[in-house]
């Protein structure tokens, strides 16, 4: 087996060493009837690199990619060009290789990696600190709240009706076990957010509202005044950003008052990868760090004074206190966070900018070109690269018509909200700067043909 | 003097370098690395972007004034950086890498081949199901393998990583429960668990005991026996454990569990010590994770991304959480989400990641699972153990094994700092293994043992590596022994030496802040 160093004599050799006679007496401490007899039930044995490569191609092929058609998707899952040398770097076998950073002394690359991640990630969100990642947007969402949850000691989270609603499903499944309260509902399709109706409902039970930026239907609301009524309760107000390339032509959430902002960071450096591996963002402000979860890194000196890296503030987490931790998590997303961290760099502040501008430019442009279609109506007054248009009938049948017609058109509200009828006929279309005016085109009137 | 690229202040001027310093803090080939806050500027970028046609703002009035504060660096630049700081790390391409219950193993480069296929990298999640059969094909095929090597009933694939993959069993237990209307409260763990455990039981909202171990480093079944009752909704045991013993108790500790009314989680981190000769579904187990970054070899990275699909028994399937692939009779795949789960499975505890979980670390097992095969895997397990019981019984007289006389380890040989001179703890051994270019063992864990060193050397090292191994560990271990100082200020050639770990909890610094001027012009 390519993969396996040892031969039957090294094995045979080794044994004598060991004192067993088989390779069996090792195993003596399975009970015999918990042994496996015979080989794996319908499992071929080893198979050639070839071999291996030709049935996964094989599965592979029957995807439509997203690089092969007109694509709009979107909802909390964008598409961007990734440059060749972030996949470059991530390949490295001592990035791609290594294991979490408890050893600092031979773990620098991957420390400092992080120091610069957790940097940028608190910069663009607006906020003090931010850690070395969590699972993903959803999950990191729920940690959040958890987290009010401690700082405020209050048990009950109202959710804006524009947050994505499989992060709301996370939530709720998480606050059956912990007896949080949710407060949620489904959005309507109107131009403006539900804002207005958030600082409504603020009292002294709410540990934090928690607002989607921009929401599930692409808008944009300013969170000044939400935050500003989150804190006259004591409340916290979480933002959540599914989109972070959208920062870099908006006034970040932290710069309005949010206090804790997380994020899916999936669409700078990562990719689509059919929803897996992402990674989470997790920034607050500085009061809040020693009830923050997952992973912190901090600069230290060594032992001859020279700037070094550690993981820090580990009295947080699980390994050293067990059922009082921050929280579970062990594992976060640090080799997406390198991908990440990669790409801004590339980027930098003025790319992020020009790469800001050519996406809100484009979907401008496809907007304005949808709305012509008869029929077609645009919801938003506000979007950044991402805005829903209300079709004359359901939305669902006519993305498929569209998948039919090798077009993929956007994520309809039909799937995402399926409980609620008044959302059926919404669309969520999503332009990136890996869209051209030519697939704008081939959407325009692909549905115009569909809704004829 | 001023403060050079890396930081830090070189203990000679521009005039010139002593012995064994450098002007620039290199060493040949080790080359020190600013931050990019440092070297990059607000101007500068790495990419090309078209400009727009058109400049329009629907911003809602929200455009960003402020500046964002992200340096920028050029392509070369960057590539360079990166690849700078990769080489201050340890990983498993460079040599043996044996943190016990980690299992860092080769990661083949198939898998990163096949994961990177447009039809698996580039997909959406939420992609018409008609356009990413295959991909649900792929999840449908690995679910399959992930259930028989296990013997269980079904799996979820949807959990991000070993811990989310514990909170999913948790979760479905308390789900079952709360079906039969138990609010059963209390998770018994035993003292050797991870510490993911108890934090996930505290985190689903059971309270946790500790259940001992006996003498022989195992769970100690009549103290777990007389701790059953009806406020106990189950147990999380590791198996094989954290002493690297297979629980051979396991199927009384299941039956007892059973028979007072609870659930068994298996922490399944070590399942690669058993995968093809060992079903946990034979052993009564309920819910078990299985790292597929451990077993099935997906890269670690640095500390993830990990996927944690959980294996359940038939009486906890049906709280599994959503979404799931089904195959339908026509041979089509489907995703049972929120809207289609009334009709089949309404008693799921609901959803546990916005999407379907770690595609492209399944893209990496299933091609490991294929490329070993039957016979393959057998082997896989059989190796991680020879080559951890050749590792115990090479060093037993120089270090304590604690549990070396209760039988044969499984894939991890566990020592104890039982004999070393006064003073001297396991963190020196680590240390010096460091300078004889190894990455230490795992360190006082499993907390049962004092100054425990867990050392697990996977299947995929050869004998001769092993052999290294052993003769770098048995070196550091006299010295310890005989009270050679310089085990105590080791490392020595490492890219820094011991690192402040209390200077930086104590006065965190989480972020880079320029330095004021004063202080960079002292």
């Amino acid at each position: 087996m390519r993969y396996l160093p040892l031969t039957d004599g090294d094995r045979q050799a080794m044994l004598a060493r060991v004192g067993a006679a088989s390779i069996d007496e090792l195993f003596i401490d399975v009970p015999e009837h918990a042994r496996l007899s015979g080989p794996i039930e319908g499992l071929p044995n080893r198979a050639s690199e070839i071999a291996v490569e030709r049935h996964l191609s094989k599965l592979a092929a029957k995807n439509l990619a997203a690089g092969d058609a007109p694509f709009f998707l979107g909802a909390g899952a964008y598409r961007h060009h990734v440059p060749a040398s972030v996949d470059h770097l991530i390949q490295r076998g001592e990035f791609l290789t290594s294991y979490t950073p408890y050893q600092p002394e031979i773990a620098q690359g991957t420390l400092q990696m992080l120091f610069e991640f957790q940097t940028q990630v608190a910069r663009l969100f607006g906020c003090d600190v931010a850690n070395a990642s969590m699972y993903d947007g959803s999950t990191a969402c729920w940690e959040a709240i958890g987290m009010a949850r401690r700082v405020t000691k209050r048990g009950k989270a109202i959710l804006s009706s524009g947050l994505h609603p499989h992060y709301v499903s996370v939530c709720e499944t998480m606050a059956k076990f912990t007896g949080d309260m949710l407060e949620t509902a489904a959005p309507e399709l109107a131009a403006r957010s539900d804002i207005e109706s958030l600082i409504d409902r603020i009292d002294d039970d709410t540990s934090c509202v928690v607002v989607q930026y921009p929401d599930i239907l692409g808008r944009i609301g300013d969170l000044s005044a939400l935050a500003d009524a989150c804190h006259a309760k004591k409340a916290l107000l979480v933002a959540v950003v599914t989109e972070p390339v959208a920062l870099g032509a908006l006034t970040s959430p932290g710069e309005m008052g949010a206090d804790i902002v997380v994020g899916e960071g999936q669409s700078i450096g990562v990719g689509l990868q059919f929803g897996g591996p992402y990674v989470g963002l997790f920034a607050c402000s500085e009061k809040l760090v020693r009830q923050m979860p997952g992973r912190l890194t901090g600069e230290t000196v060594d032992a001859e004074g020279k700037r070094g890296f550690v993981l820090t503030l580990s009295t947080r987490e699980q390994h050293i206190r067990r059922e009082k931790a921050t929280s579970n998590i062990c594992t976060s997303s640090v080799l997406c966070a390198l991908a990440w961290t990669a790409h801004m760099t590339l980027l930098g502040e003025k790319g992020l900018r020009q790469l800001a501008a050519a996406n809100h430019a484009r979907a401008c442009s496809a907007a304005d070109r949808l709305a012509k279609v008869r029929g077609v109506e645009l919801v938003n007054d506000s979007f950044f690269n991402e805005f829903t248009v209300k079709l004359p009938r359901e939305a669902r049948p006519v993305v498929r018509a569209l998948a039919d017609r090798g077009i993929l058109a956007g994520v309809s509200l039909g799937r995402l909200f399926p409980e609620t009828k008044a959302l059926a006929n919404g669309l969520v279309v999503a332009v990136t700067e890996t869209v051209t005016y030519e697939d704008i085109e081939a959407l325009a009137s692909g549905l115009q043909e569909v809704l004829a | 003097m001023t403060i050079n690229q890396s930081g830090w202040k070189p203990t000679m001027g521009e005039a010139g370098a002593p012995d064994g310093e450098t002007f620039t803090g290199n060493r040949a080939l080790m080359l020190e690395e600013p931050l990019i806050f440092e070297i990059g500027g607000a101007d500068t970028t790495g990419v090309d972007i078209d400009p727009p046609a058109a400049h329009e703002s629907r911003l809602g009035g929200l455009e960003r004034r402020s500046e964002i504060g992200l340096p920028g660096l050029s392509e070369p630049e960057t590539v360079r950086h990166y690849t700078r700081l990769s080489r201050q790390n340890y990983a498993i391409d460079l040599g043996l890498f044996p943190l016990g219950s980690c299992t860092m193993k080769h990661n083949p480069r198939l898998n990163e081949r096949l994961a990177r296929l447009p039809g698996f990298a580039d997909v959406h999640p939420l992609a018409p199901i008609d356009t990413v059969q295959g991909a649900l094909e792929l999840i449908h095929e690995l679910a399959h393998w992930l259930v028989t090597l296990t013997g269980m009933h079904s799996v979820a694939m949807s959990p991000k990583a070993g811990a989310h993959g514990e909170l999913c069993g948790i979760l479905a237990i308390r789900a079952a429960l709360d079906a039969r209307g138990d609010s059963r409260k209390v998770i018994l763990v035993p003292e050797s668990a991870h510490g993911t455990n108890p934090a996930t039981a505290a985190f689903a909202g059971f309270t946790v005991e500790d259940i001992p171990a006996t003498a022989e480093g195992r769970v100690d079944l009549k103290a777990l026996e007389a701790r059953l009752g009806p406020d106990v909704a189950g147990v999380m045991i590791t198996n094989p454990n954290t002493c690297g013993l297979f629980e051979r108790d396991m199927k009384a500790i299941s039956d007892a569990v059973h028979a007072a009314g609870g659930f068994v989680y298996c922490d399944g981190a070590n399942f690669n010590a058993i995968v093809g000769r060992v079903r946990p579904g034979d052993l009564g187990i309920d819910a078990m994770h299985i790292n597929l970054h451990k077993t099935f070899s997906t890269p670690h990275g640095g500390g993830g991304p990990g996927s944690g699909p959980v294996v359940f028994s038939e009486a906890l399937s049906p709280y599994a959480p959503l979404p799931f692939v089904e195959k339908a009779a026509d041979g089509s795949f489907r995703i049972v989400e929120e809207e289609t789960a009334e009709e089949h499975h309404g008693d799921s505890f609901g959803r546990m990641t916005a999407f379907h979980g770690q595609m492209g670390m399944f893209t990496r097992a299933l091609s490991y699972i294929l490329s070993h095969g039957a016979d393959g895997l057998r082997q896989v397990a059989e190796d991680a153990v020879l080559n951890a019981n050749y590792v115990l019984r090479s060093l037993e007289d120089v270090l304590e094994a604690p549990f070396g006389g209760s039988g044969p380890c499984m894939h991890e040989a566990l020592f104890s700092d039982a004999g070393l001179a006064d003073g001297f703890t396991t963190l020196d051994i680590a240390k010096a293994l460091i300078d004889e270019g190894y990455h230490p063992m795992t360190m006082y864990f499993p907390l049962v043992v004092h100054g425990a060193m867990l050392v697990e050397p996977t299947e995929t090292e050869s004998r001769a590596a092993l052999d290294q191994f052993i003769g770098a560990l048995r070196s550091v271990a006299e010295r310890a022994k005989s009270g050679d100082e310089r085990l105590k200020s080791a490392p020595h050639f490492a890219p820094r030496r011991r690192l402040d770990e209390t200077l930086a909890a104590r006065k965190p610094v989480l972020v880079w802040k320029e330095l004021p001027v004063a202080d960079a012009a002292e």
